[in-house]
């Protein structure tokens, strides 16, 4: 089959490889229709996410047809039509069971190596690393699915790939997100990051009832996005004061809660952010976690840091003081998608969400490796871009 | 261990001469007139009696005990010659669910990956062969030395062991519905030469590493019925 290879920084590559095979009693294969690149994907373009190996296959956000299912399986069925959580769950340890499904103590084959830097270890992903489990990815035409019979959701007919695909990962992430911020009537969110996770938390904190989100963006086209679409009031931080703007409009008060839908590999516009850029450049630090700063000092006293973006190691120059000095409750984590992607699939089919509407490429499967680099660089124009594998992509 | 005993043999007699030196000393300075004199009286005789009884209530209060030096791995490998090892994992499983599993000894392989492979003798001895480097083989024949059903194995090798070794697991109902802690103890003498270096081969630099890596196996295996793995899946070219 072919399949999205990651070679090293910089460097990835569609390429032919074997077909996936099943390996346990619990696993499905699944013959992908649709797939995305995420925004943590460019984490592992960039090169900052440590133990990838060269010929790893990338892709955590997938679905498609069930083709052939382990002996032990008894959920799924040839010819079921499937979206795959990008988080693996065995379904039944303390962490399954508490529904605290990215903290899964049996989905890791790599446990040690989260041991090694966290003291514990979280579940296994597709595609992200081989501290995070070394799965192979699913932006290919095949993926094999590990506890098959927990994660994927069955999607009926009527609903096309492009409406339930983003319940892999980011509709749901984004969706978290917002519930952290314990939205009560007349809440102000703020959301740092208007890419496709944040462009959800801004539908999702209204979903849940936010009287009003401000979305921060640096780029014009996300910004639009998130005016447009999901009726936010926008800052952009490179002509403005973020603080004094969401201090002058939230009365002076600051936001109840904040979301850094950022992560690792922020930009900025403020003297820290260049701190950061040459400290991660010479290697003194390995993440540059600008936006949460900025999230931190400008959250209300009391208020809720909600952190769907993704961070991996060390922060430099976090306003911890603030952030006891103000009381502020901090949320964060890899999202517990099988928590959500029922209640998600149940709001698109009602017709309250159509998720489809932050792609803005739709690109075949040869051509991924051109994609990544148009998504990491042509920022203005592209949000997220779909691969299809099978063919039937027009391109953009 | 329902002994109140807690203070060990060595111990007890340092307390019995300290204490008897300080009383003495303190009851002279009560002759003197000295008000502390009660104090180093009242000590002494508090050493002296942790010394006769063994037990101090000092010690209890703590958790300390320095008298349960006696359990099966250290009577077998006196000292602090073996290797010793202790890990634990907790298994949302009852306690009898997973003993049952860990006493058929002939099944440990599927989740200790270095043993090759165990033959039940008897119902109390088993002989086991591990793979080590370059397909040599380290043998021995182990005995259950102690055994509660739904509680503890605990085992030693006999005469003749390329290793010699002695072990225990315990399954201790964890607190609330959170299943069983699952605690085991290692203990062994690396014997030199080719089947030293094959056991320093086997369990590398963290000997603890490698009991760690089994037990999780065996969680894997008993809480979600198969162990997660990548080995088969395709990957692509390196160049």
């Amino acid at each position: 089959m072919k399949a999205l290879v990651w070679h090293g920084t910089n460097d990835v590559r569609v390429e032919r490889v074997p077909d996936p095979e099943i390996l346990n009693g619990r696993d499905a294969i699944v013959k992908i229709t649709s797939t995305a690149i995420c925004g943590s994907d460019l984490h592992l373009l960039d090169g900052v996410i440590p133990t990838m190996k060269e010929g790893d296959i990338l892709g955590h956000e997938f679905m498609g047809e069930v083709v052939e299912v382990g002996r032990h399986n008894t959920a799924l069925k040839v010819g079921d039509r499937v979206v795959v959580p990008f988080t693996i769950a065995c379904g039944h340890c303390f962490f399954c069971q508490k529904q605290l499904w990215s903290l899964c103590d049996n989905s890791n084959p790599n446990a040690w190596m989260v041991e090694k830097r966290y003291g514990f270890s979280c579940a296994g992903l597709f595609g992200y690393s081989h501290m995070m489990g070394g799965y192979a990815g699913g932006q290919a035409e095949y993926a094999r699915v590990p506890f098959a019979d927990v994660g994927p959701i069955k999607i009926p007919d009527g609903i096309s790939d492009e409406q339930v695909l983003f319940l892999s990962d980011i509709f749901p992430t984004g969706y978290m997100a917002a519930e952290n911020c314990a939205i009560t009537p007349a809440d102000t969110i703020a959301v740092w990051g208007c890419g496709p996770v944040g462009q959800f938390a801004i539908k999702s904190a209204y979903l849940l009832g936010a009287e009003r989100v401000i979305a921060i963006d640096g780029v014009p086209a996300r910004l639009r996005m998130a005016a447009e679409q999901g009726g936010a009031d926008v800052i952009n931080f490179e002509h403005e004061d973020v603080f004094d703007r969401l201090k002058e409009m939230t009365g002076g008060m600051g936001p109840d809660a904040c979301i850094d839908a950022v992560g690792l590999e922020a930009h900025g516009a403020t003297l820290d952010a260049y701190y950061d850029q040459i400290k991660a450049a010479t290697f003194r630090a390995t993440d540059r976690p600008n936006a949460l700063r900025q999230a931190i000092h400008c959250c209300r006293k009391g208020g809720i840091v909600s952190i769907p973006g993704v961070y991996g190691g060390f922060l430099d120059k976090i306003p911890f003081g603030a952030a006891f000095g103000k009381g502020l409750t901090f949320k964060m984590g890899q999202t517990h998608m099988m928590r959500y992607m029922k209640p998600l699939l149940d709001l698109v089919q009602a017709g309250a969400i159509d998720p489809s509407f932050v792609i803005t490429h739709r690109v075949p499967l040869d051509r991924a490796a051109e994609a990544y680099k148009t998504f990491r660089d042509d920022k203005d124009h592209c949000i997220k871009v779909v691969l299809k594998p099978q063919g039937g992509a027009t391109v953009h | 261990m329902t002994s109140d005993v807690n203070v060990a043999d060595v111990e007890r007699w340092a307390s019995a001469l300290g204490g008897a030196a300080l009383a003495a000393y303190g009851i002279k300075q009560l002759k003197d007139r000295s008000p502390a004199g009660a104090a180093f009286a009242a000590a002494g005789t508090a050493l002296i009696m942790r010394g006769a009884t063994g037990h101090c209530p000092m010690y209890d209060a703590v958790g300390i005990n320095t008298a349960d030096e006696r359990d099966d791995t250290r009577e077998h490998l006196a000292g602090a010659r073996g290797v010793n090892v202790e890990e634990v994992v907790t298994i949302n499983r009852p306690a009898s669910d997973l003993y049952r599993c860990w006493r058929d000894f002939e099944m440990l392989p599927r989740f200790m990956e270095y043993v090759d492979s165990v033959r039940q003798l008897d119902h109390r001895r088993s002989h086991w062969i591990v793979k080590g480097p370059a397909g040599r083989r380290v043998e021995w024949t182990a005995e259950i030395i102690n055994e509660i059903a739904d509680e503890l194995i605990g085992w030693r090798t006999l005469d003749g062991a390329d290793v010699v070794s002695a072990g225990s697991v315990r399954f201790v109902p964890a607190p609330g519905a959170r299943g069983t802690q699952v605690r085991v103890r290692l203990q062994y003498d690396p014997p030199g030469g080719k089947i030293g270096s094959a056991i320093a081969w086997i369990f590398g630099a963290e000997p603890s590493q490698t009991i760690r890596e089994g037990l999780r196996r065996f969680k894997q295996l008993m809480e979600a019925g198969e162990m997660p793995t990548t080995s088969g899946q395709p990957r692509g070219g390196a160049r």
